[in-house]
């Protein structure tokens, strides 16, 4: 059966390698620190599953030090912009294969599958499809290339190396943030601001409890960076007693818009780093924070819609 | 009280422009301290965690064939595809594509889309290659003003597409709380509550994509009144050879 440690496994070998041609990029003066930063995040990727918790937790620690002290850019590009031109006007539309082989490969793997299986044996971890699918279908999509356009055999780790470093260690911040997360719910974050909310909101009509569970939502999302960490905690601190107990509003319209009242919130924090974050880093912002910027008009628009929608419908006797 | 320390360094740090990963690490680091665990229960915490959440990585996996295929010039095929279509664009090209995505995510194909695999190699570069069209070489500014549309056309139509999804991960979320609560509540019913809220999100986000086009000329405008050299500049970063 193919589980995720395989996927890690491949993740750890791209790393490894982004570490290698790092190591050997000797036109970028913080080299090393590079090496250090992608070497470690390779064994967290080969053998984290192994480690002791404590080793995994230094690992990190390590790795947070070294980026906070700086790490170097890739020293140009692979290719000048002639080249990629007449490549481009050669290969033209054929171009856009190997790219679509990676939505399509993972959406037909997970279909496949989703309960496939070999002689009675799973082929893939039920639980994990989609992920492993993603994952081969990178795999797929490389090879296909490889064949296409025939490059020099270091040309996909070197490229990789570019990408991965004009990134750099924000690639690594929404695995932080999820760790985050866990120590905030391991250590009673939510029920402190549950029990604020409570007793500093005005809570005593029906319009001011579905702002303070549409507004508390997106507010705690953006603490938290997610939703998910967000919904169970506002829902059991003013959803379900005021909105569902005190006024008789309906669970499945509030829950259901709570929860998108919460997306609003991503749109519009920095620690849902894997939305807003890291693509600005992979489309090379020069602003961290240019993609919320341009999505916090309509995640405010789209809160205000969510609140009269809410305050319309959750209400409305059946 | 004191458990709250994490959010203020979070807050502060982020407001401070501090690096975000060493600020989320302190600010785990202190909570758990502040909790009253010792310093390496902390840190294996942290770790454990840490290990866990190593599938958000996997989408790095991209990387190589993408790398590949921008060395081969994707992005200017992409641009340059996008050019000869006189009806195409920045705004109704993302218009487009966050339609796509919302509704593919409403049928569950969250998979057809994402930031690294389709956002990157294509339509950032198409939703340039647009404006290019119209106006020429794009200063370094209105240059990252149109990624981060093309990065927010993807989070809008993802996010409020996927809610109308039944089995997706939310849902389920909400399902499983309720239900410790001691209500059942049928997936096809909060899917359905979904969709009020998936209508504005596409009206008002679609109608700001549609004022873009404006934006951008307004932004260009200006700058060329401003005059300065550096407004019709050497370009971003991604397209120094």
């Amino acid at each position: 059966m193919i589980g995720l440690e395989f996927i890690y496994r491949l993740m750890g070998v791209l790393v490894a390698g982004i570490a290698i041609v790092n190591a050997r990029d000797s036109a970028n003066p913080k080299r090393w620190r590079n090496t250090m930063f992608w070497g470690i995040y390779a064994v967290t990727f080969l053998a984290g599953s192994y480690l002791p918790d404590r080793v995994n937790g230094l690992l990190v620690i390590v790795m947070v030090a070294v980026a906070s002290i700086g790490m170097g850019q890739a020293s140009g590009e692979g290719s000048t912009r002639e080249t990629r031109l007449a490549n481009a006007a050669k290969w033209g539309n054929r171009l856009f294969i190997p790219v679509l082989v990676i939505p399509f490969g993972t959406l037909l793997g997970t279909l496949t599958f989703k309960g496939g299986t070999f002689n009675g044996i799973a082929v893939m971890d039920p639980k994990q499809v989609t992920l492993i699918s993603l994952g081969l279908s990178t795999l797929l999509a490389l090879l296909v290339g490889l064949a296409m356009l025939r490059p020099a055999p270091s040309a996909p780790l070197v490229e990789a190396r570019r990408l991965m470093d004009s990134v750099s260690w924000a690639a690594v911040l929404p695995q932080s943030l999820a760790a985050l997360g866990a120590v905030f719910a391991a250590s009673g974050v939510g029920a402190v601001i549950a029990t604020l909310a409570g007793d500093y909101l005005p809570l005593g009509s029906p319009l001011s409890v579905v702002m303070a569970y549409s507004i508390g939502m997106a507010l705690f999302t953006m603490i938290m960076g997610n939703a998910f960490a967000a919904f169970p905690v506002m829902t059991a601190g003013i959803g379900l007693p005021l909105i569902v107990g005190r006024f008789g509003g309906d669970v499945v319209v509030m829950s259901a818009i709570g929860m998108l009242s919460g997306f609003c919130g991503t749109l519009m924090t920095p620690m849902a780093a894997n939305f807003n974050i890291v693509p600005a880093a992979l489309l090379e912002l020069r602003d961290r924070h240019g993609v919320i910027k341009v999505q916090v008009p309509t995640a405010l628009l789209l809160l205000s819609a969510n609140i009269v929608l809410m305050y319309v419908f959750v209400f409305r006797r059946p | 009280m004191l458990t709250l320390i994490g959010i203020l360094i979070v807050v502060v740090g982020f407001a401070l422009r501090l690096n975000p990963l060493l600020v989320v690490t302190v600010a785990g680091l202190a909570t758990g301290i502040a909790s009253g665990k010792p310093l390496l229960d902390v840190i294996a915490a942290f770790g454990h965690a840490f290990i866990e959440s190593r599938y958000v990585a996997i989408v790095w996996l991209v990387l190589p064939v993408i790398g590949l295929l921008e060395r081969f010039g994707l992005k200017e095929r992409a641009r340059d595809l996008i050019s000869r279509l006189r009806v195409a664009t920045t705004g109704r090209v993302l218009l487009l594509y966050m339609f796509i995505r919302q509704v593919t995510s409403a049928l569950g194909l969250t998979s057809l889309g994402g930031q690294a695999q389709m956002v990157r190699p294509l339509i950032a570069p198409m939703a340039e290659g647009a404006a290019e069209t119209r106006h020429g070489e794009l200063s370094p500014d209105t240059r990252d003003f149109i990624r981060a549309h093309a990065a927010a056309s993807d989070n809008v139509g993802y996010f409020f597409g996927e809610d109308i999804f039944i089995a997706i991960g939310s849902i389920l979320l909400i399902r499983g709380f309720l239900d410790q609560n001691g209500i059942t509540v049928e997936p096809a019913a909060l899917a359905l509550w979904a969709i009020p809220t998936a209508v504005c999100a596409f009206a008002i986000h679609g109608t700001r994509l549609l004022l873009l086009d404006r934006k951008i000329a307004a932004r260009i405008a200006r700058e060329q009144a401003a005059g300065s050299n550096e407004a019709t500049g050497t370009g971003a970063p991604m397209e120094r050879s």
